[in-house]
């Protein structure tokens, strides 16, 4: 929104201060302002000039040479506009001036020389209206510098509308002048407004509220006899600079007014509509708007209607229909009050944001309806004095708000600032800004506006931030708390994941990366990867992406695709969220997944499954000093080998699974590659409990080692074989490594470490024998034997 | 016998110096000082003489056993010495300035940024506390104060699931949960990623990363919230940074702020990337609405509190000159890749 300090000025008297650092503490204190604009400033050397002969151009048809009387002297002008005539006084850039962007120098135009400018409105900047010269009134005297004649000059600053979306009574120009007024300390002016109960007498307008949910206050008043169409030139200028388009007297006026106190206003032909009836209604029907378009209203958007016919939409804007024309001499004047929510819902749904309903939205001051009507009254009246009132002002006052008192003592204040702002400066701050505050004992009593009470301030808590904002948050003296210390434990959760981070990329040099919480359908079903049916929402951007994912491995394999230039090797892993379907209770099922996936071209699947294998492993044995141990089991997604998928079991507990990819799949991403992926439920994964440390006293006596290469039958696994030495208790054997391993297709043969150790003397081959000889025996019986 | 001798002596020196390696040398040793090597032999052969004679002779045997041990000792060390020489003559010669290959893994940048932050709080007793992504309408609206017509609840900010549930908008859904869990005084905060369903382009996504802190107690002030994020971001940027508050609005605080840093590429004098002003606007933050408090169980007569909503996203986008927020979700490795530590 645009501020003109002008218009302000109107209100409070800024004079002998420093503008914009006034602005500058109105973003400390108020509201964001984006930008300050100098208008007017460049003008230089621009008089009233009297246009005192015309003659036409030798060369040209649209060109005229004129002697133009500016006070000083009388300058040689050729000048192109099409209203130029004898006697008339115009703006005039003199010779070395500046107007319109440019400095004005001596030049030939069409052979003839030109010492100086005629200027349009377009040209001073206070209109975009460039069709002819700006026309000053004729007893004007050649020579007064035209800022002297109209508020041309003006600091207009753009205040960020986001940050006035909970300050319905910012909306206007009055507004902010009394923000001006508390931030220095000055007074706010009244509001200059027509009283208009000698009218009381009159015939009411003829005016009803059939909705009395959305339509909080219609007020209403008729006037005829209005002569003049034109807004003064100080109006156009501030409703220019305030980004309006002027358009005629009263469409001007209702602007001006909505501008200057926030509240919108509408004017109806009185000759069209002299009635007024709000309502909805049953079923939608087509209505041409202001702007020409016809547009489709539904059954729960208000209406204005009169005698039954559709005229306005509430708070958003007029019909074609009963438009302000230039022959309009009487009016139905509007100011209204709608329920916001229902004004921001009929916006949104029509497409049509005003700034009419930009207003409404705020929940605005329904106390203004009838000041916004007697302030119009005032300037029509001293504008055009013929103008007649006929009818009552007629007021149907549907809902009001409840006077708002509130009440809080001194070290409230103190408890939410922790500083000490006197008694004095919050008596001053609150009533500056029209909170009545006063102070009786201890006891602070504060009786909240009606422009605040709609729903800005309705708790104490809201009163420390009109003192705190008053008095400035750069004078706060900042200070640490006096809280107690306690120690902190990191959450587990926190913990799992950090450390499985470190380890995947310092260990294991993965990368990092996050994917969306939705699969990207359109690249899955290029990979031929199928995502199971889950939780979808309601709006996704493309319906493609509706999906929650219900794993990690779809979003992880996409990006293995899209990186398979990256580097020969690589791996990434994401810890993130997934979605398991819905509990009984209906909520989804979200769970915390580490997910991992490795590619290679230089290395074996089976290298590569190992690998992850390990990195699962040990992820298990260094943070939880738990066996991470692998089952296998039937494939539970399509995109999972039929063969080589695993489940993952740590403390006794299932937490993931491990695969390598159906040969279709992998073929999509990389027929010459080899890719893996894992999945970890991080959640139970940090439920796991930690044991310590269990220090072992080391033998002092060397252990023996002792290799048996085992010839295995086919389909036997080494979980089965471990049975062997595992199943029973042979306490001198410390571990069993694999040492070797072999498979051709028709003979699999494993070789194992042996390794024993005692605590009490070194071992002999005669004291390991009957340990070693129990083994084989139970390994005969599973049809395992010494290789020859 | 002295001349024997003297032949001895000779042919030992003789014998060594034309000994090339160790084992030749070892077997000049047997020849001469083995048990039946020639030295040895001529100590036995005393025996059969007497006297004077025995005594010369003996003296005479043992010289010579003591110079075919020092020169058979000394050719030794030589030996190894030259051995060990032709070793060294011999190795290959690296070439240290050859490029070390050295593979890497990445953090993700949000990662390296959180962490950054989290031992910051960590180390000023706060606790990090964790939270679902998806929430429900009472825990990402209801409880935070923001009434049910308010523009955040519509389809166009917000994800709604089919199941009636939706992805948090912010993480200030987790205050109400956090407030119940460790009741006051608390000191918490708790990352956490959001998403507003908004159309993406190099400024905006739909899915990013935030931060919430909230510190309740019996007196916690406008004051105490200024210094703590005035303390946490100047460890984050490693430099004293210039905060100051506007008044902002945001339903579950109250006052509200919004938080601006002075700009870090000019200082604070005016450039582009402040909009010539000086100040970046970073953070959200406020003082805890009493509303809020009491929907968390915590009485807000008696505690006060602050709470503040720190971008992460955009944290690490301005702390490593990311242009494209797109990049983050991409898992495009080659930006990604590039995060290798703190």
């Amino acid at each position: 929104m645009l501020i003109s300090m002008n218009w302000i000025g109107d209100f409070v008297d800024l004079s002998g201060l420093d503008i914009e650092e006034l602005i500058h503490r109105f973003t400390l204190s108020t509201a964001e302002v984006d930008e300050v604009y100098h208008m007017g400033s460049q003008l230089r050397d621009v008089v009233a000039g009297k246009i005192l002969t015309v003659e036409n151009h030798p060369d040209s048809k649209k060109l005229h040479l004129l002697k133009v009387d500016a006070g000083d002297k009388i300058y040689d002008v050729v000048c192109g506009a099409p209203n130029v005539r004898e006697g008339v006084v115009v703006p005039f850039v003199k010779e070395g001036g500046f107007a319109g962007g440019m400095e004005i120098r001596c030049a030939k135009i069409a052979g003839v020389e030109s010492h100086g400018m005629c200027c349009s409105e377009s040209e001073l900047g206070i209109s975009a209206d460039h069709r002819g010269l700006m026309e000053l009134p004729e007893d004007t005297v050649p020579g007064t510098d035209i800022t002297e004649l109209y508020p041309i000059r003006d600091i207009v600053f753009e205040v960020d509308n986001k940050s006035l979306t909970n300050r319905p009574d910012l909306w206007g120009h009055y507004g902010i002048a009394r923000e001006f007024a508390a931030l220095t300390g000055r007074p706010l002016q009244p509001l200059a407004t027509l009283d208009l109960s000698a009218f009381d007498g009159l015939d009411p307008v003829d005016i009803q509220v059939l909705d009395t949910e959305h339509c909080y206050r219609y007020t209403g008043l008729k006037v005829r006899n209005i002569q003049k169409k034109i807004s003064p030139v100080e109006m156009r200028i501030r409703l220019y600079y305030c980004g309006t388009r002027a358009i005629n007297l009263l469409a001007d006026l209702t602007n001006y007014l909505m501008l200057e106190l926030g509240q919108p206003m509408h004017a109806f032909d009185c000759a069209k509509v002299d009635s007024i009836e709000v309502k909805r209604f049953p079923e939608p029907f087509d209505f041409q708007t202001l702007d020409s378009q016809v547009r489709r209203v539904d059954e729960n958007t208000l209406m204005i209607c009169s005698k039954g016919e559709p005229v306005a939409v509430a708070g958003i804007m007029g019909g074609l229909d009963s438009e302000i024309e230039d022959d309009t001499d009487s009016l139905l004047l509007e100011s209204a009050n709608f329920d916001a929510v229902s004004v921001r819902k009929s916006s949104t749904r029509l497409g049509l944001r005003t700034d009419a309903s930009m207003r409404y939205e705020k929940t605005l001051d329904p106390e203004m309806t009838t000041v916004a009507i007697e302030r119009f009254m005032k300037l029509l009246t001293e504008i055009d004095p013929q103008v007649q009132v006929i009818s009552r002002m007629t007021d149907v006052y549907v809902r009001k708000y409840p006077q708002i008192s509130l009440s809080f003592d001194k070290s409230y204040v103190d408890r939410y600032t922790g500083i000490d702002i006197s008694d004095q400066q919050i008596l001053h701050t609150l009533n500056a800004l029209g909170f009545s505050a006063s102070k009786e004992g201890q006891v602070f009593s504060v009786e909240v506006p009606s422009w605040r009470a709609t729903k800005d301030v309705t708790i104490k808590a809201d009163i420390i931030e009109e003192i705190t904002r008053i008095y400035g948050y750069d004078n706060f003296k900042i200070t640490t708390t006096r809280s107690a210390l306690y120690p902190e434990q990191r959450n587990a959760g926190n913990k799992a994941d950090n450390f499985a981070k470190d380890l995947l990329v310092q260990k294991y040099n993965l990368h990092e990366v996050h994917s969306y919480i939705w699969y990207d359908g359109k690249k899955c079903r290029e990979l031929g990867i199928e995502t199971e049916p889950n939780v979808r929402l309601l709006n996704a951007m493309t319906p493609e992406n509706d999906t929650l994912r219900s794993c990690m491995a779809p979003t992880l394999l996409c990006f293995v695709q899209e990186n398979k230039s990256f580097a020969p090797d690589f791996g990434i892993f994401e810890i993130g969220r997934v979605v398991e379907g819905k509990k009984e209770n209906g909520e989804c099922r979200e769970r915390k997944k580490l997910g991992i996936a490795l590619f290679s071209r230089t290395r074996s699947e089976k290298e590569l499954f190992f690998s992850l294998l390990e990195m699962l492993s040990t992820l298990g044995q260094d943070l939880k000093q738990s066996e991470v141990t692998f089952r296998k089991t039937a494939p539970e997604h399509t995109w999972q080998h039929p063969k080589n998928t695993a489940e993952v079991w740590v403390h006794g507990q299932k937490m993931g699974s491990i695969c390598a990819l159906h040969p279709a799949v992998l073929a999509n991403i990389d027929r010459k590659a080899s890719v893996v992926t894992a999945e970890l439920d991080m959640d139970d994964f940090a439920a796991v409990p930690s044991s310590d440390i269990h220090y072992q006293e080391p033998s002092k006596y060397p252990g023996m080692e002792l290799d048996l290469s085992l010839v295995i039958p086919q389909g036997t696994i080494f979980s089965d074989i471990q049975k062997a030495w595992t199943q029973e208790d042979f306490p001198l054997l410390q571990q069993v490594y694999l040492v070797d391993s072999f498979d051709d297709g028709h003979q699999k043969s494993l070789a194992f470490r042996f390794s024993f150790l005692s605590h009490e003397k070194t071992l002999t081959r005669e004291e390991v024998q009957p340990s070693v000889d129990r083994i084989l025996k139970n390994l005969e019986g599973m049809g395992i034997l010494l290789k020859a | 016998m002295k001349e024997k001798i003297e032949q001895l002596k000779m042919r030992i020196a003789e014998e060594l110096q034309s000994a090339g390696d160790s084992e030749t040398v070892e077997k000049i040793r047997v020849a001469y000082l083995g048990k039946k090597g020639s030295v040895t032999e001529l100590l036995k052969g005393l025996k059969e003489l007497s006297g004077e004679e025995k005594k010369e002779a003996g003296q005479q045997i043992n010289a010579l056993k003591k110079y075919a041990e020092e020169h058979i000792s000394a050719r030794i060390a030589q030996i190894k010495a030259e051995e060990l020489q032709r070793q060294v003559d011999s190795a290959e010669e690296y070439d240290v300035t050859l490029p070390s290959r050295n593979v890497q893994g990445s953090y993700h940048p949000i990662t390296l940024v959180q962490r950054q932050v989290e031992e910051i709080f960590a180390s000023m007793g706060f606790t990090i506390e964790d939270y679902f992504e998806i929430v429900d309408d009472y825990h990402c609206f209801e409880a935070l104060n923001i009434p049910k017509h308010h523009p955040a609840r519509d389809m166009q900010d917000t994800y709604y699931l089919d199941n009636g549930q939706l992805l948090k908008t912010h993480t200030s859904a987790a205050q109400n949960a956090i407030m119940k869990k460790y009741g006051a005084p608390l000191r918490a905060i708790f990352p956490g990623r959001c998403f507003r369903n908004e159309s993406t382009d190099a400024c905006h996504e739909n899915t990013f990363f935030q931060m919430e802190g909230m510190m309740i107690d019996k007196d916690i002030s406008i004051s105490n919230l200024i210094y703590f994020m005035k303390t946490m971001l100047s460890h984050v940027f490693q430099q004293d940074i210039n905060v100051r508050l506007r008044p902002g609005f945001f339903p579950f605080v109250e006052p509200g702020f919004e938080l601006d840093i002075s700009c870090l590429i000019c200082g604070g004098e005016g450039c582009p990337s402040c909009k010539n002003s000086g100040w970046l606007e970073l953070c959200p933050c406020g003082m805890i609405h009493p509303n809020v408090l009491k929907a968390g169980g915590i009485d807000p007569e008696e505690y006060t509190g602050f709470a503040f909503g720190l971008g992460l996203t955009r944290l690490a986008m301005m702390k490593y000159g990311v242009k494209d927020i797109r990049d983050l979700n991409s898992g495009n490795l080659k930006a990604l890749s590039q995060f290798v530590h703190e």
